[in-house]
């Protein structure tokens, strides 16, 4: 296969070239998740570890739904923030479209039930190993769950990069509300699918080698900071 | 507690991460326009020009004509470039475009494979009309973009005027793949089928495999394109004097001329034809 040759080798000379164009829209996708997965997780894990640990009526029901929206298709959640955020639309006076604080926002609302249905599975298991002790301690749920959360702040790291992994990945709902504009809201995904409307093949999969290695990098770092962390304070 | 600062720090972070650099006081206007101005290229060279000139950013949000219209007309953009000149009268019929100017002409072009095996390419190749015909006679494969587009809504005139009738004459040769010019091309390479596309996109597009021009030159192939200021009084906060400004340097001299320079492969893509 010419083509797959031919985009390692263009994917190479991207990155060697250390092409500006380029690190900006690699710095932009990394901002806007990285920023959507951090509102995910402060929403999310909260959430999360009240649905595993508190009893009331509907938390059945809640877990379901949680778990439903994981699989919540990224066009329906940009259109759905388009129609939001559109002059035309209830939050349109602040004329956030095609910023990308609408992207934040899009793929915020599609990470935060993936934090939060893993958290709530994280923190059910703790719950069943600790409840005993923590009940003989007095606390309450709410702060049964609190700590919780800070005792399993590793594991959960985990999730924290599921939603990440989502969230950059995502290409339906960054091009919806963004709007793939050159220079102010073009991230790595939507510029993929722009090269391969052009026909370029090979540029657009150097695109993709260029994200699939930043994701990497990016788990590879959050690993070995999670390693660090356990030795010095776990 | 803990708790409530590491929630404020996060939003905090969050907030900044997202507005870091949007540059809020950025001089720029919104201009919805078709998937063939973008992916030819011409924005790009069209672009700088003009900022360069004016001073003012211009962020091109790149549709079909249909949906660059309907954002339009929910209030998103400030200009509309498009390419069909029947739903922008409508537009501005509605009262959301306040004048529509002519700027420039390409052409519609049909591709196909080289064997041709309908055999549209007819006697000179310059007949959409028969060309048509014969692929429907053939039933050989077919792409449509099927997006409400210009080059779509174009299309269905040709099938029209060449006496045809789409809803019987569909079947699985005619394919309906509601994606934008460069991803239908795509589908026609790898399908080996015949597609209508403009000119521009063609040009620029990369992956034609085995695909070449059958039919090409007819006058009816024509295809105008036209640009509209969004009516400031169905919604008040269009940027009218930026919007207009790019308007008229559009169609004047020195945008008619970026125009015109615009070339891939020493071949022109757009001919200005604005009338002053």
């Amino acid at each position: 296969m010419t083509t797959l040759g031919d985009s390692f080798l263009t994917a190479w000379q991207l990155v060697a070239a250390a092409d500006t164009r380029l690190a900006g829209i690699v710095w932009l996708s990394l901002r806007v998740s990285f920023a959507a997965t951090l509102i995910a997780c402060v929403v999310g894990m909260p959430i999360g570890a009240l649905l595993a640990v508190g009893r009331f009526p509907g938390r059945r029901v809640l877990i379901v739904l949680f778990n439903g929206l994981m699989g919540l298709p990224p066009v329906v959640v940009g259109l759905l923030v388009y129609l939001l955020l559109s002059r035309a639309g209830p939050l349109g006076a602040f004329g956030l479209l095609f910023s990308p604080t609408a992207m934040v926002i899009a793929q915020a609302i599609l990470v935060t039930p993936i934090v939060a249905a893993l958290t709530r599975q994280v923190i059910a298991d703790e719950w069943a190993e600790y409840r005993e002790q923590l009940r003989s301690l007095g606390a309450s749920r709410s702060r049964a769950a609190a700590t919780l959360l800070w005792d399993g702040r590793f594991s959960l790291s985990t999730a924290a990069l599921a939603g990440f992994g989502r969230a950059i990945a995502e290409v339906g709902a960054v091009m919806i509300v963004g709007g793939n504009i050159d220079g102010v809201t073009r991230v790595m995904t939507t510029t993929i699918a722009l090269e391969t409307s052009k026909g370029d093949l090979p540029l657009a999969l150097a695109l993709g080698l260029v994200l699939i290695a930043v994701v990497l990098s990016i788990n590879a770092v959050a690993y070995a900071v999670r390693g660090w962390a356990e030795r010095k304070w776990g | 507690m803990i708790f409530r600062r590491l929630f404020c720090s996060a939003l905090a972070v969050a907030g900044l991460l997202g507005a870091g650099s949007t540059r809020a006081e950025e001089r720029f206007i919104t201009v919805s326009s078709t998937t063939s101005t973008e992916q030819s290229g011409l924005f790009g060279h069209l672009l700088p020009a003009f900022e360069k000139a004016s001073g003012i950013k211009v962020r091109v949000v790149a549709l079909g004509t249909g949906q660059a219209l309907d954002l339009a007309r929910r209030g998103d953009a400030d200009v509309v470039f498009v390419h069909d000149k029947t739903a922008e009268e409508k537009f501005i019929a509605e009262g959301f475009g306040v004048k529509r100017q002519e700027v420039m002409y390409n052409d519609f072009i049909v591709v196909g494979p080289k064997a041709d095996p309908a055999k549209a390419h007819g006697t000179n190749g310059r007949d959409i009309l028969e060309g048509l015909r014969r692929i429907e006679a053939t039933k050989a494969p077919f792409v449509s973009r099927g997006d409400k587009s210009g080059t779509h809504a174009a299309e269905l005139r040709y099938w029209k005027a060449a006496g045809i009738d789409l809803d019987k004459a569909k079947g699985p040769w005619y394919r309906d793949t509601g994606s934008g010019m460069g991803p239908a091309l795509n589908t026609a390479a790898s399908m080996n089928a015949y597609i209508l596309a403009d000119r521009g996109t063609w040009l620029s597009f990369k992956n034609r495999g085995e695909l070449a021009i059958i039919v090409e030159g007819d006058t009816k192939l024509f295809n105008q394109y036209g640009v509209i200021l969004v009516n400031p009084a169905k919604h008040p906060h269009v940027k009218q004097a930026d919007g207009q400004k790019f308007i008229d340097w559009v169609v004047a001299a020195e945008g008619q001329q970026a125009i015109a320079s615009y070339k891939i492969g020493g071949e022109q893509l757009f001919f200005p034809n604005a009338k002053p």
